[in-house]
């Protein structure tokens, strides 16, 4: 057995680790690493490199001498020009000055907004499936998630009638991420304003990560925090990784009222300090002159959005039409197999990588998550491979 | 009929099939377009680009630059038919600038080409002067990159 899936029973050691699983995919690596000429539906980023002009406004960044700290909530000009981009794209208005953190990467803005509201034992709502760094975060903050089932029958999408049924006097916040990783799946403005009635009546705050709100294909992104009478109850976390392409970057923003900025700029400025300065300096530059590439861009993922799905429709995994993110969840059920077994046997005999559904909750389990970040042609190529698999074992 | 084009500049090779199923029309469709665009000389001719680097076979290629006399009433395209007759001239395009004719050769050795110049071209009385560039290292070529595209760095999967 490998050191990854042995207990940290060792004193010396947080013992709350042990309640965070590893990571579901590390076999994978080892699989992947040891076959040649894989072809990957398991990448959770952009296939696009950077943008060229926003890699030379961290290159002159560079050379013109920004190699200092910024101020913790990150230089005012990117907090102006995000909090125009907010308004713009969402209507939302956020003050640059208190209502705006810049944090390296979304995941940060993540653990600091647990961090910040979770006393020990306070329960935190997440849907299930969801991305996997919800419930470990959530229990390294001393919190509790409650995960509450989405199904294929609602296209994954999160309802507000079951998030009630999971409310109890201990619980402190709805943890919510749409567009989906894994599922790709998106809610509906009905939906999310019965969230916001749960959210007001029970006075729960409501975390919304919305890391891939510009990755969204013939619909309109609603920024949760857009709701009325609900933006005061809500920390919105938001990035630059998915939209332009910067997941090695690690750069996202926190977006609430002031006190629950103020709050999480507390623990950013021990830990943290600040965000890199000349990566938020080309954060800027994306701000300002990178909606061309994010129209580029997410006309290309829909092109293979589409092939993807009819393609995973027509082999017999049956998928729903996701709305966001770059990802397709097809149900591998009719193989009879579990997620792990039809992810691991699917690389080995066909060499297609993808993740199990059940890395991303119980929920997942009888899916498998299926990016399409990666050219078409590796689609096509993917497809083909799958179709000679499914065959094989499907079971009608 | 423009999209079947983009696909078949970009892949040849594409069966009608796939075509079909690729823009969601019928195969009768796709083989009734491309018969027309053939018919029409919209297609041209289906063309392979290759690598004679690698069989160590490369071709010389030289970008010839020519200043002509204009002749009275019919401009320069007559002049530039004499000149795109000529079997070693593998493209030949009249452009703005400087000079008038841009003409690219392709010949086994610099010797076949030189011999072009000085024997064929030169010789022609509209002919002001020729400046010829011999091509050095061919990066990218109809869109393709020589050397490959680059290979993927992520991590082959990630969450």
């Amino acid at each position: 057995m490998s050191l990854y899936n042995t207990r940290l029973s060792d004193n010396l050691l947080n013992k709350k680790l042990n309640l965070i699983s590893p990571s579901g995919i590390r076999k994978f690596f080892d699989i992947l690493f040891s076959l040649d000429g894989v072809v990957s539906l398991g990448i959770g980023e952009p296939d696009f490199i950077t943008p060229r002009h926003i890699r030379d406004a961290a290159t002159y960044a560079l050379e013109k001498g920004y190699t200092m700290y910024s101020s913790n909530y990150g230089l005012i000009e990117i907090r102006q020009e995000l909090a125009r981009h907010l308004k713009s794209h969402y209507d939302v208005n956020y003050e640059a000055e208190h209502e705006l953190l810049i944090t390296v990467g979304t995941s940060q803005g993540l653990d600091l907004a647990l961090r910040a509201i979770i006393n020990p034992g306070d329960e935190i709502i997440i849907p299930d499936p969801c991305y996997v760094a919800y419930s470990p975060c959530i229990v390294l903050a001393g919190g509790v998630p409650v995960p509450v089932l989405t199904s294929i029958e609602n296209d994954f999408s999160i309802k507000a009638s079951d998030i009630e049924k999971h409310i109890t006097n201990r619980t402190k916040s709805i943890l919510i991420g749409y567009p989906s990783n894994p599922t790709g799946a998106i809610v509906s403005v009905e939906e999310l304003s019965k969230i916001a009635e749960l959210a007001n009546k029970y006075n729960l705050l409501v975390i919304s990560d919305e890391i891939y709100s510009r990755l969204v294909y013939g619909v309109k992104h609603t920024c949760f925090s857009s709701i009325s009478g609900i933006k005061d109850k809500t920390i919105l976390l938001g990035g630059f990784s998915k939209s332009y392409a910067m997941t090695g970057w690690r750069i996202g923003y926190i977006a609430a009222n002031r006190r629950f900025i103020e709050a999480m700029t507390r623990i950013h400025q021990y830990t943290m300090l600040c965000a890199p300065i000349m990566v938020q300096m080309a954060a800027i530059e994306a701000l300002k002159n990178g909606e061309e590439d994010i129209g580029m861009m997410v006309k290309e993922y829909d092109k293979r959005r589409r092939l993807l799905v009819n393609g995973l429709n027509s082999i017999g995994l049956n998928c729903f039409e996701p709305s966001g993110a770059f990802y397709t969840f097809p149900s591998i059920k009719t193989t009879g197999m579990t997620s792990d077994e039809f992810s691991e046997r699917l690389l080995i005999e066909e060499k297609v990588a993808v993740i199990p559904g059940s890395a991303f909750g119980s929920g997942g389990e009888g899916f498998v998550r299926c990016s399409y970040a990666t050219p078409l042609t590796n689609i096509e190529k993917a497809l083909d491979r799958m179709r000679k698999f499914v065959t094989k074992y499907n079971r009608g | 009929m423009k999209n079947i084009l983009k696909l078949l500049e970009n892949n040849a090779r594409l069966s009608n099939t796939h075509i079909a199923k690729k823009l969601g029309i019928s195969i009768n469709k796709v083989d009734e377009v491309i018969k027309k665009a053939e018919d029409d000389r919209i297609i041209l001719k289906y063309t392979t680009i290759v690598d004679w680097a690698k069989l160590d076979n490369e071709k010389i290629w030289a970008l010839i630059e020519v200043r002509l006399t204009p002749q009275q009433d019919i401009g320069f395209d007559s002049l530039a038919e004499r000149i795109y007759s000529f079997s070693h001239v593998y493209s030949a395009y009249l452009v703005s600038g400087t000079y008038d004719l841009a003409i690219i050769i392709r010949g086994e050795t610099m010797q076949e080409i030189s011999n072009f110049v000085t024997n064929k071209l030169a010789p022609i009385e509209e002919v002001q002067s020729t400046v010829t560039h011999f091509l050095l290292r061919r990066y990218k070529d109809s869109g393709e990159l020589l050397e490959g595209t680059e290979q993927d760095k992520r991590l082959p999967v990630t969450l």
